[in-house]
């Protein structure tokens, strides 16, 4: 090996540097990540599509069997879409730092100067990146197979999926926190938390259908705000704008306690050396 | 005026303790600027714990930790660009290249000319035909390369290494230390290195701080503990404090 002279370095120009540029470095190492592995791609893509041909076959059966779902139409396949908005929006995220920690990478980036606020937004940026290579190329099967057209729904898709993604936010940062906390194996959480919001938000079914005592419950997840929202513009045709800003108001709060639990959490794991126990 | 900087780093009164578990027990010690100290000590002695409260990954139970005249971990992002570490409890992704790596790495740590850096820190660690190749297909030495390229990407001030030469081979060991020792003497940095290599430390360090069970054992020059201890190289020195045989120099005693 050749011996080389470390004085002929030059002094690289250095600064604190600009929160803008630790955010993009963030994202171009989640997109060299991508890049780099056709499967993570394909499993991008893979769920959302399964999932929307499997219900969009049963909603094209049961529309020409039922007289309410004849005029409901695009309420399954519809709640199909908004539901993996959701359920990818938070999976987006959290994979993306479970990358950080199945790479035990995560004690370079909390030693860098990175803060945390920049790293949960570039995470949020990617779970939209991510959630748009999967869910994009599904809306148009979607029109493809069935006829139905998410796009056409138009202003009131914008603020479903602002609300959708706000509470997927919310959610991913609480359960980084949870495994930066508690190691990996808190990694399933990750995975199947949203599974617990499923029969709550009322995903295919109009509030009305659950217990009365567990309606409130219900009311106070943003998600239901969503699909009650999406029904009524299928199925009444009226954009309910104050449902909207019901969940808007929630979901203000969700995120303020999701980043709140995670930098508590972020603390108690430096405060019990979490951060130096991850990995697989 | 110089006399009136803060050391580069200072330990004051360190406790760390893990629920029931004194991982440091109330270490005290200050490194000059430009120096290079080696801190020893046995497996579970509190070398890593000490390290990764100096680089604010773990809160002090009590005591004070400064880097550069930044409290740790309280104020770390007005010195963490002028500091960086290697550890074996870290990794660079694996899935990046190497000059991908480089990049994320230099736009975190705030280098403009990553490009150059890169280079240059390239044909320095003998990385330049592997830039372009997955960090994870790379040999154990090759990989401690690049973990050694990242931790000098931002030509920290404040350098703490934890082990980086364990998986090498001798050659490549040796290699290392030659390039830590020009980076620190061109650079002036202060370097604390964690290692159970003593021809290693014995060659790097002009001090050696040797802990055992969370506290410092000892402290002192290379030489003056291979006079204090009456032993001729340092594994010997580490062995008495390990085992607990104490001085054996008649002249100490």
């Amino acid at each position: 090996m050749t011996d080389r002279v470390a004085s002929a370095l030059p002094s690289p120009a250095r600064s604190e540097g600009s929160s803008t540029r630790r955010i993009a470095a963030m994202m171009l190492r989640y997109w060299y990540l991508l890049r780099s592995s056709w499967p993570r791609l394909l499993d991008l893509v893979y769920w959302p599509t399964v999932q929307m041909v499997t219900w969009g076959f049963l909603q094209y059966y049961i529309a020409n069997n039922a007289g309410f779902f004849a005029r409901a139409g695009g309420t399954f396949i519809g709640a199909v879409l908004l539901w993996d908005i959701l359920f990818r929006g938070q999976l987006g995220f959290s994979i993306s730092f479970l990358e950080e920690m199945w790479s035990r990478n995560i004690g370079n980036l909390m030693m860098s100067p990175l803060r945390p606020g920049e790293f949960i937004i570039a995470l949020m940026v990617m779970s939209v990146v991510r959630l748009s290579i999967g869910a994009v190329p599904v809306t148009f099967l979607a029109i493809a197979f069935f006829g139905f057209n998410l796009y056409g729904l138009g202003f009131a898709l914008v603020a479903f999926f602002f609300n959708l993604m706000l509470t997927s936010w919310a959610i991913g940062i609480f359960v980084s926190g949870l495994i930066l906390r508690n190691g990996m194996g808190a990694e399933n959480l990750a995975w199947s938390i949203m599974f617990l919001f499923m029969p709550l938000t009322c995903v295919y079914y109009p509030v009305t259908t659950l217990p009365v005592w567990l309606q409130p419950v219900a009311w106070a997840l943003p998600p239901t705000y969503v699909f009650e929202g999406m029904r009524a513009l299928l199925v009444d045709k009226a954009f309910r704008p104050d449902l909207m800003l019901d969940a808007l108001a929630i979901n203000a709060a969700l995120f303020a306690a999701g980043v709140f639990g995670f930098l508590k959490l972020l603390e108690s794991a430096r405060r019990h050396g979490s951060l130096m126990q991850t990995g697989e | 005026m110089p006399g009136l900087q803060p050391p580069p780093i200072e330990v004051d009164r360190l406790v760390k303790i893990y629920k029931t578990v004194v991982a440091v027990d109330g270490i005290s010690f200050a490194l000059k600027p430009g120096t290079v100290t080696g801190l020893l000590g046995g497996n579970g002695a509190g070398k890593t714990t000490t390290i990764a409260t100096i680089m604010g990954l773990v809160l002090p139970t009590s005591g004070r930790v400064t880097v550069l005249g930044a409290e740790m971990p309280k104020e770390r992002y007005r010195v963490l660009h002028r500091m960086n570490f290697e550890s074996p409890y870290v990794e660079v992704p694996m899935r990046l290249t190497v000059r991908q790596n480089m990049k994320v790495f230099g736009m975190l740590y705030g280098v403009d000319n990553i490009r150059e850096r890169t280079a240059e820190l390239a044909r320095q660690l003998d990385l330049t035909d592997l830039l372009d190749r997955p960090t994870g297909r790379l040999s154990a030495g090759q990989k401690t390369r690049v973990a050694l390229a990242k931790a000098l990407i931002n030509d920290p001030d404040v350098l703490l290494l934890d082990e980086p030469t364990a998986s090498l081979d001798p050659d490549t060991a040796d290699w290392v230390r030659g390039h830590l020792e020009r980076y620190c003497r061109d650079r002036h940095a202060t370097v604390l290195l964690a290692s159970h290599n003593m021809n290693e430390v014995e060659r790097l360090c002009e001090r050696v701080i040797i802990m055992k069970r969370g506290r410092i054992e000892d402290d002192d020059t290379p030489a003056k503990l291979l006079a204090r201890y009456g032993r001729t190289t340092l594994e010997e020195v580490f062995l008495d404090v390990a085992r607990g045989e104490g001085i054996h120099s008649e002249a100490a005693q």
